[in-house]
């Protein structure tokens, strides 16, 4: 099946790896331990992408996380796309591989876009048989993130939690918790993100995001907010973190910025953060 | 309808109405809800493209460029997750677009960029030792294969699409109206595309398909070779010296 043994993510903070980051990174990390890179962006020949790469893979634990895959996918999962994650797998051998609960592939068409798919027993299975194949695939356990979520499908019969958990025990994954994504669907949709959190499996957790979002309204002038990892942590989703810490103990923790990138010490500031709210569970 | 075929078929579509079953938290359509994922798409694709052609996004401006980009993204959407690889068509695009037949030179500003963008990802290459080339006699660098690097790429166009690269990224006059030649090379990490003398292509062309120097040359008698040949030697863009 997969190999357990692998080494994983410390329970400490990363960031979402930007190239622009590269030097202040290697020079001086602060308080993050560990680095995460959008696999899709690493699949060229040569280049800057890799050598930097194979420099910070050295250097820190590396997270690979896919954006590209389509696990939620109606149809069956791309051969070449999982062929090319294996490949910059073996090429790093990453201390942890995760993608989305979400699809963003149809037909042949790549939408660059993590969209939502009903919660049904037919659409378990398929994502099952998917996490099934990435772990065959990769030979490695993976991890899958919640998404967050602008709306709900009238068919659905399973909640979030309920549907992810399904899919442990089924799959063996584990789960990548984006903690702003959390807040931003629980806003979006109307129900308590502490619910959300008490019913989320959390032994399988294996490492949390956070982001920050954009605040919108709908139709209706209720708030929708937009995840858009442009901007610092919102503190509603601090305050939630450490509620989920409180009960996890320490676990591998991501801070992601990936639209109007700012400058190293506003991001490293933001990882001291996350460092602090660490430190004070363990 | 697939439940996936019906999301995805309004997406792109702006004046499509939105997919039934798609609620809020109250059960109510979702409406503009549902407008997020289209907003998501057109963007970050629109980016996407704007980043890979930034002298084609510079030289129409953002309001322009967005137009024609998702003219484009609804025409050709990417076939791959890969970005890096998406838009190859998108210079035979522009080239027949109606609303730009009065903007001949930007299919090959956008190839300018596409081959600029592929040489950033081309792999990496360990340049020759070019010493044994200057002791050589004329008639023994004749018959010599030079092996070019992976990331050298060659343009030939009846535009200055490189003097207008520089003037819509950096500013400046626009050029006058001539043909040019450019090899792009990269010495690091960074492309560096180059102007040749008319006729390189040509020469670099031969080469790169194996043929000898000298055969190479008779591609295209009347070039400097030794104009052709500095900006290789000068970025180490020779991997391979073969007697």
């Amino acid at each position: 099946m997969f190999d357990h043994r692998q080494a994983d993510l410390p329970p400490a903070v990363g960031v979402g790896f930007k190239a622009k980051h590269f030097a202040a990174l290697m020079d001086d990390p602060g308080a993050v331990r560990w680095i995460e890179i959008h696999a899709e962006n690493y699949m060229g020949d040569g280049g800057r992408p890799l050598a930097q790469l194979g420099a910070l893979a050295e250097r820190f634990p590396v997270s690979v996380h896919g954006v590209g895959l389509s696990i939620g996918g109606a149809g069956p999962l791309d051969p070449d796309h999982l062929s090319r994650l294996r490949t910059l797998c073996d090429r790093i051998g990453p201390a942890s591989f995760s993608e989305h609960l979400a699809w963003s592939t149809h037909d042949t068409e790549y939408l660059n876009d993590l969209l939502p798919l009903p919660y049904t027993t037919d659409t378990l299975a398929r994502v099952a048989a998917h996490i099934d194949a990435v772990q065959d695939t990769l030979g490695r356990r993976m991890l899958l993130e919640n998404p967050s979520s602008y709306l709900a499908f009238a068919e659905s019969t399973w909640s979030e939690p309920d549907f992810l958990a399904e899919l442990v025990r089924r799959t063996g994954c584990g789960l990548l918790l984006d903690v702003n994504n959390v807040f931003v669907s629980a806003t979006n949709l109307g129900y308590a993100p502490e619910a959300y959190l008490d019913a989320f499996p959390t032994d399988a957790v294996g490492e949390i995001h956070l982001g920050g979002h954009e605040t919108d309204a709908d139709d209706h002038g209720g708030p929708l907010l937009i995840d858009s990892h442009g901007r610092e942590v919102a503190d509603p989703v601090w305050t939630l973190l450490d509620r989920l810490l409180a009960a996890t103990g320490p676990r591998p923790v991501l801070v992601e910025w990936d639209t109007d990138v700012p400058d190293w010490p506003v991001l490293a500031a933001e990882a001291a953060r996350a460092a602090q709210a660490l430190e004070a569970v363990r | 309808m697939t439940r996936e075929a019906a999301f995805r078929g309004a997406l792109l579509d702006p004046r499509a109405p939105v997919p039934a079953g798609l609620v809020d938290g109250a059960g109510r359509p979702a409406g503009r809800r549902y407008a997020v994922y289209r907003n998501n798409v057109a963007v970050s694709l629109r980016d996407a493209l704007a980043a890979g052609f930034p002298a084609v996004a510079a030289r129409l401006g953002p309001a322009l460029f967005s137009d024609v980009a998702l003219d484009y993204l609804r025409a050709s959407p990417p076939d791959t997750p890969v970005l890096q690889h998406w838009g190859t068509g998108f210079p035979d695009y522009l080239a027949a677009h109606p609303h730009l037949a009065d903007r001949p030179d930007l299919p090959d500003l956008a190839r300018l960029d596409l081959l600029i963008r592929q040489s950033y990802h081309a792999a990496d290459h360990e340049a020759a030792d070019p010493a044994p080339l200057a002791t050589m006699d004329e008639a023994t660098l004749m018959t010599v294969r030079l092996r070019l690097a992976p990331s050298l790429r060659l343009l030939s166009s009846p535009w200055p699409v490189l003097s207008l690269r520089r003037v819509v990224l950096d500013g400046g006059p626009e050029p006058s109206m001539a043909p040019e030649e450019i090899v792009v090379l990269r010495p690091d990490f960074d492309p560096e595309p180059r102007a040749l003398p008319a006729g390189g292509v040509a020469i670099l062309s031969a080469l790169r398909a194996g043929a000898p120097l000298g055969a190479a040359w008779q591609t295209a008698p009347d070039t400097d070779l030794g104009q052709v040949l500095a900006p290789l030697l000068e970025t180490r863009a020779i991997v391979a010296i073969d007697a």
